[in-house]
């Protein structure tokens, strides 16, 4: 037996093919979202990842330092430092700011890292040129996703940084790149006041009658201003250390609040993209439904086209099954066309992006079954119809 | 010899039910030798198409009797059970329009119900060459349908009908749309055969042109069969 749906389709491949291709697209469109979810949850993991701690403290009760502000003593450290089973502890701020390069404004997580070195918590962990800040103040480490290079001078608030080395994704869970500068120096940017607003506030003290005295005003006035908080306080625990019980002994200092790396990842992937999953959820819903309805509309216009055809195959003995076959060939191999140039389209298209679009071989094979099951359902209408039509239609009246 | 071909006694045929019933036939009696060609005449809606669709199995008779190639197809609401495998390989048809597949090329097209009643492709292809080549087709070999006249578009299709040797052919108004001379050798093709290969042939037509080319010819009206001695003009001569 020769396969009537391969050559059905050869017949007819102009409007198979160009059907194909625009399914295609759509089929690219929808793999594409699947790929910006999937860029979201790794950007969430990486900041994760890139964080290299092992427990996050943060203000007490909160779910800081990326889904709420959290603010604590930058000295909290020192005393987590000496927990039993505690190996490292470092401050660290994050501020998402508009940056200017050039003309171009960029939106960045301008990180605040502690002084300690490379290997600190919250340090880029590798740089693809240039190097780590070495001195104090005004140096910077940028995300290649910035477009700042080595040597570029950046403005942040009152002040000038220079770009000295480079690192890549290194980004925060909205994908936004980051900017390393020295904690002292974000703190500044994050937690100082403006010139104005100094002034502002110390007229304000001053005027205060309960605050009468000068010193009492001084101290009042020093403790608004200086910028001696940080967001968190990240934790790298030595081998062995057990992170439940250290994030209950901090829980009971009150003061704090700690969560480990799967608290933070649920805080983070769960917490922030959840919304942001459905909302791509309902777009692949809708994608395939626009999807299925195109196969169906195709397949349903190709076999009206074939009746006739049809009424003649049973007339002269074809099984229902051979017809049903048929159609059912013709919808899969839309469906195959598609699928290839949905990817193909999706990899080409996926480095025009602006944020991170990871197409990972499981979405492509799951893309792959829902499309062919689409398809199948696509094609039953046409299928219906086909086994409906009397061969006696071919003798005529 | 008595037995083959096609005998029809008594068939009845009615539409709906009650009121609005149309008795489509009313007891047709009809009797085809193979080898025979017979012609089956009569004005539109006297129930020629009816009495195809019942001998092609396609519908199911109200009543009576049909047989083909000696075996009994219908008695009295008895009927063969399968009835698609009967068309495959029992019955050729052909139509007023050839109705090829637009999609396979005319090998093929001959070929296809050799290939549904299981005979590999490469054979059943071998088959569909050498009738089409008798068809004087052979130059046409590889062409599709739409490439085709109608005349020759009617070969193909009379090639398909006949694919299987099948004991019986159903044509319905296979000359309508061709010219005195295609409708002639349409007509030559349908009796050599049907000499060739013992097969017993009905032609519905009222195509003037070809009625004097009959034997035999059945007339219907409202449902009845009168047979008729044809004149059995010889074909050569065209
Ligand atoms: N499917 C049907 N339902 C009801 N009546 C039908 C149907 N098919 C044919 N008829 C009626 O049966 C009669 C014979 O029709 P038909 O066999 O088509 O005649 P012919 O082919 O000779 O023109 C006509 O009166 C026609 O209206
Ligand atoms: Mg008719």
């Amino acid at each position: 037996m020769i396969s009537l749906a391969g050559r059905d389709i050869l017949h007819g491949w102009g409007k198979f093919l160009f059907t194909g291709l625009g399914l295609g697209l759509l089929i690219g469109v929808t793999l594409t979202m699947a790929g910006v979810y999937r860029g979201m949850l790794d950007d969430g993991r990486m900041q994760l990842d890139n964080s290299g701690a092992d427990l996050w403290v943060v203000q007490k009760d909160t779910l800081g330092p990326y889904a709420e502000p959290s603010s604590l003593p930058d000295d909290s450290w020192r005393r987590l430092r000496t927990l039993p089973g505690v190996a490292q502890a470092a401050g660290i701020t994050y501020l998402t700011m508009q940056v200017q390069n050039g003309k171009r404004t960029v939106r960045t997580m301008v990180v605040g890292i502690a002084p300690y070195g490379p290997g600190t918590p919250g340090w880029p962990r590798h740089l693809v040129a240039g190097r780590h800040i070495t001195r104090g103040h005004y140096e910077a480490v940028a995300d290649l996703g910035t477009g700042f290079r080595i040597g570029d001078r950046v403005r942040l608030r009152r002040h000038e940084y220079t770009v000295v080395g480079l690192s890549r994704r290194t980004v925060s869970s909205n994908g936004d790149p980051m900017l390393f500068i020295p904690l002292s120096d974000a703190q500044q940017a994050q937690f100082l006041k403006d010139n104005d607003a100094i002034l502002e506030q110390r007229r304000r003290i001053a005027a205060n009658p309960v605050l009468g005295r000068p010193t009492v005003v001084d101290a009042a006035i020093e403790s608004q201003t200086s910028p001696h908080s940080v967001n968190a306080v990240l934790l790298r625990l030595a081998p062995g250390a057990r992170s439940e019980e250290i994030v209950q002994t901090i829980g009971r200092w009150q003061r704090f609040t700690a969560y480990d790396r799967d608290a933070m990842g649920d805080i983070l992937i769960g917490k922030l993209i959840a919304t942001a999953s459905r909302q791509i959820g309902m777009f692949l819903v809708i994608l395939a439904f626009v999807s299925a309805a195109i196969v169906a509309f195709i397949i349903y216009t190709m076999t009206m086209d074939k009746i006739r055809e049809i009424a003649v195959l049973k007339l002269i003995g074809t099984r229902n099954r051979t017809i049903a076959g048929m159609i059912l060939q013709q919808a899969l191999a839309l469906g195959l066309i598609g699928f290839v140039v949905g990817r193909i389209s999706a990899g080409l298209a996926t480095p025009l992006f602006p944020k991170f679009v990871l197409l990972i071989p499981l979405d492509s094979f799951i893309g792959f079954f829902a499309v062919m099951a689409i398809c199948t359902v696509a094609s039953l209408a046409s299928i219906r119809l086909a086994l409906r039509v009397d061969p006696a239609e071919a003798i005529g009246g | 010899m008595n037995k083959k071909g096609i005998v029809i006694r008594g068939l009845r045929k009615r539409y709906g039910e009650g009121e609005t019933a149309v008795e489509a036939l009313r007891g047709v009696d009809m009797q085809v030798a193979p080898g025979e060609v017979v012609g089956l005449v009569g004005p539109s809606g006297s129930g020629k198409s009816t009495l195809l669709k019942c001998l092609g199995a396609v519908i199911d008779p109200t009543a009576g009797y049909m047989e083909l190639d000696g075996e009994v197809i219908f008695d009295d609401g008895w009927k063969v059970r399968d009835l698609r495998a009967l068309r495959r390989d029992r019955i050729g048809f052909v139509f007023q329009a050839p109705y090829l597949i637009p999609f396979l090329d005319i090998v093929d097209n001959v070929a296809l119900p050799r290939m549904l009643a299981g005979v590999p492709n490469a054979e059943a292809r071998e088959t569909a060459r050498e009738l089409l080549q008798a068809l004087d087709m052979t130059h046409r070999i590889g062409a599709m349908p739409a490439q085709l006249s109608g005349g020759e578009q009617q070969r193909v299709a009379i090639a398909r009908g006949l694919v299987n040797h099948p004991p019986v052919i159903l044509a319905d108004e296979p000359t309508a749309p061709l010219d005195t001379a295609r409708a002639m050798a349409v007509m030559r093709i349908l009796q050599d055969m049907a000499r060739r290969f013992h097969t017993a042939v009905i032609v519905v037509t009222h195509d003037e042109k070809i009625i004097p080319t009959f034997r035999r010819i059945y007339h219907i009206r409202d449902g009845v069969t009168h047979e008729e001695a044809g004149e059995g003009r010889p074909l050569d001569a065209s």
